[in-house]
């Protein structure tokens, strides 16, 4: 195999841009696959919803709460397994900077039940049932503020105000990559009493009720019945799926993931961009090789084969550069964005599919940018090639 | 002894399709980094432009959106009565205490969900927030459930067009009016009468107080009050400095996105400049050796050959910013994550801006020629001429 010698040596006739050409294909690639795992990230709470479970919100929005009376109403509705409720606590702990976690009041008494993918040792579930200011977290909450089981953590109430004292009596772990495990957990009681004594109007609400269905099938009717119970109330509900019920919030955000699609494409534009130019400057270089090659008698096979190798060698090269840095490249981006978003970014991990789609890209624009280069070494007629000089 | 500067220009003329492709890869680069400045410049522009340097706003004690912060009556009464607050020519108290909801609506188009503000609005609202003008139809009614809405959500969302009717607190409310308010975030809100809003939720709370300061100098003194009289928990805040705060987070975002794509962009394009003077000066050796023979000093060709690179990053950052400003004629809507409420904004253009672009695209230029450029004012006569 000749030909493979020869691609490898006119790679390496000028070391230097080729190897300029790889680091900018390489970046390029990593900044793709970042982003993806970006848009992945984005999307990872729907990967962690349940097909069974449904979520049943005030019509209006989510700034309305529901009375915690509903809960036996909705669990008397036919196909209804089980029925828990949480409230949206929004506290501040430390600053805002530090606070952008998710903080719920849930009704302990059968909250594991419904979410088997949180693991809490059966131990500090007990203690966790029993103690009423007591507090839940995810491990990666953990983590980062380094909290121990028997810390008593301070917040600052947002949306229900004054001071608030919690123990922490467990930390859970996700049963799945994707589960969250950024969550702190505490007793709905624990809230509702002190709100009894400092704004009893708003005792006695939930911010949404989460309900267990029997058969994943059934979902849709199932939810209708709930809304239909509630019709004409003073408080109507919504209830969706917990897929959906994620995805709506998603499409909040569709703005900004609409604008990170966009950019991943103007990214493979400019490894285009560049790899053309490198592709363009070496044809421009070497017509008059090509038509010493076509006088030796090689065809335009031979020629194509030349120089789509050399283009698909330096663009492979820069996409395996470029997949092996993501890794670092997402580890920085995760500990960048980490106390900002980490409410938004549960899981933040590169997946497979997005490393095979940035080697696709880069085997793709490695064929788009030999082709003009190719169409001219083909088409060049020996005499034009060797009277040229480059 | 300096080279013309029109052999930089017929060289980059000569070889078009590299000229084209690098300076193409510039403007690209371009584009994108004036685009994140005209977006954040944007919604700067929108929030800050709904406050005003006269007002303050109370809100309940850290409540950082209105729909979070609630106010009784008694409390709305206390902020009424302080001193600082200026009144009009018949003596009425310039207070506004208004109510803000977020409802759940359609969009248009998508089918999908998205939050709005809905502004309960007091009668001296209207006379304190000059920049707010009804520019179709005309106010609600008292005692009606109608509504007005701003120009930004009116097209958006199903049931927000004038004459139709949107549902919400058990009733059907009218869009009897569409108003502008200069580009300000109320233009992505609904507005009607506070109390109508108030017995429509049964909330029995107002969300904020926005009062007109007599003299600007009273804001202290009546922070200092509000804020430690024992029968509230509130915070008071300039009203401008309000709603700025809530693009914080949003504009951090969109910066460090941006920041971070347009380092990535401008690496790849810097390589592409690089290769393309590299080539050219490789492909000139014979040239720069006649010069060099003729008596022009090394430096002579340095400054050539880093004018040529400038001159192509000059062009391509021009080309960028000429796309970028057509950007201009749209608009884009997300969800505020401070407010959870649907915010319109514009790309903004501003001369700061496209100072920015061509000096950052000039820094691309230097960086991705400077090399090459050194490399051509080091090559020895001899040399050059030996090769074929």
């Amino acid at each position: 195999m000749e030909l493979f010698r020869l691609i490898l040596k006119n790679t390496m006739r000028h070391p230097l841009r080729s190897i300029l050409t790889v680091f900018g294909i390489a970046i390029a690639i990593s900044a793709f696959g970042l982003i993806r795992t970006v848009i992945g990230a984005w999307y990872s709470g729907v990967e962690a919803s349940a097909p069974n479970r449904l979520i049943t919100r005030n019509a209006v929005s989510l700034g309305f709460s529901l009375p915690v009376a509903y809960r036996e109403a909705i669990r008397g509705i036919p196909g209804v397994v089980d029925v828990t409720y949480a409230h949206w606590f929004g506290g501040i702990y430390i600053d805002e900077k530090h606070s952008q976690f998710p903080q719920f009041a849930v009704d302990t008494t059968n909250f594991s039940e419904m979410y088997p993918e949180f693991k809490l040792p059966p131990e500090q579930k007990a203690v966790f049932k029993q103690q009423r200011n007591a507090a839940v977290v995810g491990r990666k909450l953990a983590e980062r503020f380094n909290w121990k089981v028997g810390d008593v953590i301070q917040m600052r109430g947002m949306i229900f105000p004054g001071d608030w004292e919690f123990t922490i009596r467990g930390i859970y772990t996700g049963a799945q990559k994707s589960t969250d495990e950024t969550q702190f957990i505490f007793h709905y009681q624990y809230l509702d009493e002190k709100l009894k004594q400092t704004e009893p109007w708003r005792a006695g609400n939930v911010g949404w009720y989460v309900v267990k269905v029997k058969d994943p099938r059934q979902a849709a009717e199932v939810a209708e019945a709930i809304d239909l119970r509630f019709k004409n109330s003073l408080a109507e509900t919504l209830t969706e799926t917990e897929r959906a019920f994620v995805l709506g919030f998603i499409s909040m955000s569709e703005t900004i993931l609409v604008a990170l699609r966009i950019i991943s494409l103007v990214i493979i534009g400019v490894i285009l961009l560049v790899l053309s130019n490198t592709m363009a400057m070496t044809a421009r270089e070497r017509l008059s090789e090509y038509a010493v090659l076509k006088t030796l008698g090689f065809g335009a096979r031979h020629l194509v084969f030349l120089i789509v190798g050399e283009s698909l060698l330096i663009a492979a090269t820069g996409g395996l550069v470029g997949i092996l840095i993501t890794y670092p490249a997402a580890k920085g981006f995760e500990r960048a964005m980490g106390d900002a978003m980490g409410a938004i970014f549960p899981a933040f991990d590169v997946a497979t599919t997005t490393q095979i789609l940035c080697a696709l890209m880069a085997v793709a624009v490695g064929l788009a940018a030999s082709a003009f280069p190719t169409w001219r070494a083909v088409q060049v007629r020996i005499v034009d090639g060797l009277r040229r000089v480059g | 002894m300096i080279i013309p500067l029109n052999y930089s220009f017929r060289n980059l003329w000569t070889r078009r399709t590299t000229t084209f492709l690098t300076a193409g890869g510039i403007a690209l680069v371009i584009f994108v980094f004036s685009a994140v400045l005209m977006l954040a410049n944007g919604l700067e522009k929108t929030l800050v432009g709904t406050g005003s340097d006269k007002n303050a706003i109370v809100v309940r004690r850290g409540a950082d959106s209105e729909f979070m912060s609630m106010l009784d009556r008694t409390a709305v009464n206390i902020i009424k009565s302080q001193p600082e607050i200026a009144a009009d020519r018949d003596g009425k108290r310039l207070a506004a205490a208004e109510v803000v909801v977020l409802i759940n609506l359609l969009k248009r188009g998508t089918n999908k969900p998205s939050h709005i503000e809905i502004r309960g609005v007091a009668p001296e609202s209207l006379s304190m927030r000059t920049q707010v003008k009804l520019v179709e139809g005309r106010l609600w009614r008292p005692g009606l459930s109608e509504v007005v809405v701003g120009r930004a959500v009116a097209g958006r969302f199903q049931g927000l067009a004038l004459g139709e009717t949107v549902r919400f607190g058990m009733r059907d409310w009218t869009v009897v009016g569409i108003f502008e308010a200069e580009g300000a975030g109320f233009e992505s809100e609904i507005w009607t009468d506070a109390e109508q809003l108030v017995q429509a939720f049964r909330r029995p709370v107002f969300s904020s107080i926005t009062v007109r300061l007599a003299s600007a100098g009273d804001f202290l003194s009546l922070k200092a009050r509000l804020e430690s009289d024992p029968r509230l928990t509130v915070a008071v805040e300039r009203e401008k400095q309000y709603y700025a705060k809530q693009s914080e987070m949003m504009a951090t975002f969109i910066r460090v996105l941006g920041l971070f794509v347009t380092v990535i962009f401008s690496l790849g394009a810097m390589i592409g400049a690089m290769i393309t003077m590299y080539a050219s000066v490789a492909n000139r050796t014979t040239e720069i050796g006649t010069m060099r023979a003729l008596g022009f000093p090394r430096r002579s060709i340095l400054v050539a050959f880093l004018f040529e690179s400038l001159l192509l990053a000059f062009v391509g950052g021009g080309v960028g910013i000429l796309l970028a400003s057509v950007l201009q004629f749209f608009s884009i809507s997300t969800t505020n994550f401070a407010t959870f409420a649907e915010i319109a904004f514009r790309f903004i253009l501003s001369p700061s801006i496209i100072v920015e672009s061509l000096l950052f695209s000039l820094v691309m230029g230097l960086f991705g020629g400077f090399l090459p450029a050194v490399q051509a004012s080091r090559k020895k006569v001899v040399d050059a001429f030996r090769v074929s």
